[in-house]
């Protein structure tokens, strides 16, 4: 047998991509070689990237799909700048992720997909084939025909060819294992409940699994064979979590820590569909999900749902939160409890709906009409989504007001081990409803009557002598009855904004992530561009070079001692997937001359860029 | 969330519907009649003060949650619809009003008004066609017959207008009637009826503008012009309409045809009016014409349709039990645990 079985090299860390036509399976292979990899306690990081077309032309470059995934004994936080391992199902996956393979890296691919159609409709030249030519000499080039070999190992099944080369995606996989000494329990498991109800296809997959796994095992590959051992993670129960899950989860845990019922008002759209798709199967919790007629109908719906006494929440992208704004400012006058949830795209407009992209920070921050502050706050990774989200979800309740959380394409479909948290350490959410006892006792109810943080008494429908009228228009201080009155006007835009300014009194202070207090540079980031900068700051120590990291998740009030901060440092950097958003408003309040990193691919931020950006800084 | 327990009701007036805020349409307004048969009406549906929301719009119209003592909300353009059902969703105990006009419900906000029909939350819909933006003083709206000269349509409004009958049908309502302001007791019936209806009723209101497009519904409302121009039309009675009440529909066919019960025809020949029939419904919401063709049908008053069928919010709380009863309720930590975990010790 081949000598490669005893040979199983040690690594601390590996970027694999699996690349295919958008129909291949790519991302149910990727999420389930995450899923078997973190069982053994590996660290990883994942980045799905789809095509906006649901089924793009097969075999064209436009259609192909991918799942990257990074895993390894080191603490993981990013799903890395370049692969160590490129598995393509054909052509077209091999033209686009050519270029972020590593010199020498190992690519994996099935020859079936490197016929002359599949070579056309990748657009190489009339006669070229990479796989022949000699242009993949400089790495690991590891042909194997997958669609021949899965067809064979099911030649005695009754399936049709079309569904046999369906499953050709678990040949792949069994390979993958194999080359990674994993176990394919988790994924014999995952397919007997998927296909509970159609054993043939149960079956079928199950065999074609073990026939990529004993492919390896058998064939005399040169191929090198890899083992990861667990990574140094705290003690605790994980699992796998994506960024729309945790939101999701966090949002039913808030309800529950606030007494209120849970009312999701959404209307589809990518890249923030699945939050509701994940809530509408929570009805045994008591979730209400409403799918909407239009994005303006979802923000309002939430509106009545808050106005009745729920916890009120609705999520969007971009171009559906430009229609939720003018409804937004109706929440925010009204000053109900309400949490809006962008999940951020490549804009304007239509833009790029698949890929990831910051740009809507000062949408969200100024992106309505009047003076209208809400608070915003922001994820930085998908774990991170469920505090992130209960943080938000709690100003809300506790302030009564909109709040805006914000996410992004990389971190709602990317994935993490998650370490459970102990959900008697989240806080409970205190309701601002008035009492029904005092009632009578304290004079007439005022609707706009507030308390020492400028908070007002939630009284809703139902309650018996609370009966207010609350609308659009400028209300009178306390009474809320429509005013014109100029004086009035002033003051209520004044205590509407000193009320969202207050929260900066019950947020957490701003911390510096990893490197010094002071310095010569502070790296400040936002958002999912998290992983890549405590990446690029934890290399950079490596290498002696003096810099510091720190993270907002609060960008509206921001951390009270965030100035006193920026102004440790004699220079500031503002990475973004912007063209420098947060710097501007940095600049604006802190008058620092904070420069920026700016990139507007669609793409996360690589390592390199931020490490190649931080060298011209500071040399 | 506490909710006070309900004590046996109190008797309930008119007054203890009307709130402390100055009326604010102008003399002589239409509204001021719907106000008055609202606040009439509340008592009589023996519903608690607390449990009633009103909810409306943007326009003249909508100023009416701010008169009324009640739980109330004025919103912004064509949402009431979907902020109304939001808020039933959750509190489907609640009796929800919602006040638009044809600005409001038929133009920025028809989205809205069409998807809560076809939902059929169990909600009342009062829709104060004015056939004219009030509010900004005077543009032609899309209810305004066409040529109609406006502010903004010096030369005649060139938009074929919306007829809300047939559009609420064509949208799967429910519930549809129409009454006008200057028939208080009619208005009232109607109004009572939508109320008692189980899910959305749709109850269009001709509605005089008389600053910006006066005597726009006089034909049916003038004593002079109504009986040949209105029928009023009641479940299980003959379409009959006129001066000398001796006129009346016929139906040849799918098409209906006037004829002179004095001309050999009797009140046995005549189409009776059936509620439930969606077909007949459709055609009724059809004598649209202009009032002032000389072989203009009479306009119909009353309900054009009513049907019972399940409401949004009973099916979609029915889920939620029917989920809780089958699984159980939900447990938080085998929700965050998901179905695979690894623990490092």
């Amino acid at each position: 047998m081949s000598a490669t079985k005893e040979a199983k090299e040690l690594v601390k860390e590996m970027v694999i991509l699996f690349a295919g036509d958008s129909g291949d399976g790519i991302q149910l292979t990727g999420g389930q070689f995450s899923e078997t990899v973190g069982f053994v306690g590996a660290d990883i990081s994942t980045f799905p990237s789809f095509p906006a077309e649901i089924r793009a032309p097969r075999g064209t470059l436009a259609g192909v799909s991918g799942f990257q995934l990074k895993f390894g004994s080191n603490a993981i936080f990013t799903a890395g700048d370049e692969y160590d391992v490129l598995v393509v199902m054909n052509s077209a996956a091999l033209k686009v992720n050519l270029n972020d393979l590593k010199k020498g890296g190992v690519i994996i691919v099935n020859t079936d997909g490197f016929d002359k159609k599949n070579l056309r409709l990748a657009e190489y030249i009339d006669g070229q084939n990479p796989l022949e030519d000699g242009s993949l000499d400089d790495y690991s080039l590891h042909k194997i025909d997958i669609t021949k070999l899965t067809r064979e190992s099911l030649k005695d099944s009754e399936m049709g060819i079309k569904d046999i080369d369906r499953s050709k995606n678990m040949f792949v996989l069994g390979y993958i294992y194999w080359m990674y000494s994993q176990t394919l329990d988790n994924t014999f498991k995952f397919l007997k409940q998927k296909f509970k109800s159609n054993p043939v296809v149960r079956d079928a997959n199950i065999t074609v699994l073990k026939a990529g796994y004993n492919f390896g095992e058998t064939s005399e590959a040169f191929i090198s064979r890899y083992e990861v051992k667990p990574a140094q993670l705290p003690k605790g129960v994980y699992r796998n979590i994506m960024g729309n899950q945790a939101t999701a989860i966090g949002l039913v845990v808030a309800a529950k820590k606030s007494g209120l019922d849970l009312f999701y008002g959404s209307y589809p759209i990518t890249p923030a569909s699945d939050v509701l798709h994940f809530l509408s199967r929570y009805k045994n919790y008591g979730v209400k999900t409403f799918q909407a007629e239009d994005e303006i109908a979802a923000m309002t719906s939430v509106i009545g749902a808050s106005y009745g006494g729920a916890l009120a929440v609705t999520a969007s992208s971009g171009p559906g939160i430009a229609l939720k704004t003018e409804a937004m400012g109706l929440g925010m006058i009204l000053e109900l409890p309400m949490v809006i949830i962008n999940v951020q795209r490549g804009g304007p407009s239509t833009g790029l709906p698949t890929k990831t992209e910051q740009s809507d920070l000062f949408q969200a921050i100024m992106g309505r009409n009047g003076e209208t502050p809400i608070p915003v706050v922001a994820a930085y990774s998908p774990a991170s989504c469920f505090n992130t989200i209960f943080q938000a979800t709690k100003i809300a309740i506790e302030y009564m007001t909109p709040v805006i959380f914000l996410s992004d394409g990389y971190i709602a479909n990317g994935a993490e081990p998650w370490l459970i948290p102990d959900l008697n350490e989240f806080p409970k959410i205190r309701t601002k409803f008035v009492k029904q006892a005092t009632n009578g006792q304290n004079g007439p109810y005022l609707p706009y009557k507030r308390d020492k943080n400028l908070v007002r008494r939630w009284a809703i429908p139902g309650m018996k002598g609370f009966e207010h009228r609350i609308g659009g228009l400028e209300k009178q201080d306390e009474t809320g009855n429509i005013s014109y009155d100029p004086e009035n006007h002033q003051h209520m835009i004044e205590i509407r904004a000193a009320k969202v300014e207050k929260i900066a009194d019950d947020i957490p202070e701003q911390t510096i992530d990893s490197g010094p207090e002071s310095g010569e540079l502070l790296i400040l980031g936002w958002g999912s561009t998290f992983g890549s900068i405590k990446t690029a700051v934890k290399e950079m120590h490596n290498e002696g070079v003096n810099v510091s990291h720190t993270h907002l998740v609060y960008l509206n009030p921001f951390p009270k001692n965030l100035g006193k901060i920026l102004k440790s440092f004699n220079r500031v950097l503002v990475p973004e997937l912007n063209m420098g958003q947060l710097r501007q408003l940095i600049r604006a309040k802190y008058l620092v001359d904070a420069q920026g990193l700016n990139k507007v691919k669609g793409l996360p931020l690589t390592v390199k860029e931020i490490k190649d950006k931080v060298k011209t800084i500071i040399g | 969330m506490t909710i006070a327990t309900k004590e046996v009701l109190p008797e309930l007036t008119s007054k203890d519907f009307t709130s402390d805020q100055e009326v604010r349409w102008c003399p002589g307004c239409g509204d001021y009649s719907i106000l008055k048969q609202v606040q009439t009406i509340m008592p009589e549906l023996g519903i608690p003060k607390e449990d009633i929301v009103f909810i409306s719009g943007i326009g003249c119209s909508s100023r009416f949650p701010y008169y009324m003592n009640t739980y109330g909300m004025h919103s912004i353009h064509g949402r009431a619809p979907a902020i109304a059902s939001g808020l039933k969703a959750v509190r489907p105990e609640l009796s929800i009003w919602v006040i638009t006009g044809d600005g409001d419900s038929l133009s920025i906000g028809g989205n809205h008004l069409i998807h809560v029909l076809r939902r059929n939350f169990d909600l009342n819909i009062l829709l104060f066609n004015n056939e004219i933006y009030g509010l900004t003083k005077g543009q032609y709206s899309p209810t305004s017959p066409r040529g109609s000269i406006s502010k903004s349509t010096p030369l005649g409004s060139v938009d074929h207008p919306f007829n809300p009958a047939a559009l609420a049908l064509g949208a799967e309502g429910t519930f549809i009637a129409r009454t006008m302001d200057r028939d208080p007791k009619h208005a009232r019936e109607i109004i009572l009826r939508g109320h008692h209806h189980k899910g959305t009723s749709f109850v269009e209101i001709y509605q005089n503008c008389n600053v910006f497009n006066d005597g726009a519904f006089a034909i049916f409302t003038d004593k002079s012009t109504k009986a040949d121009h209105t029928i009023f039309l009641e479940d299980g009675k003959p379409l009959l309409f006129g001066q000398e009440r001796n006129k009346g529909i016929i139906l040849d066919g799918f098409k209906p045809v006037v004829v002179d019960l004095n001309e050999g025809y009797s009140q046995d020949d005549l189409w009776v009016h059936d509620e439930k029939d969606n077909i007949k419904a459709a055609i009724l919401a059809q004598l649209f014409d202009d009032p002032r063709d000389e072989d203009a049908y009479p306009r119909p008053f009353g309900v054009f349709y009513s049907e019972v069928r399940f409401t949004y919010e009973d099916v979609f709380n029915d889920q939620i039990q029917n989920a809780i009863d089958q699984k159980g309720e939900g447990d938080l930590q085998d929700l965050i645990n998901g179905g695979n975990t690894w623990e490092i010790k």
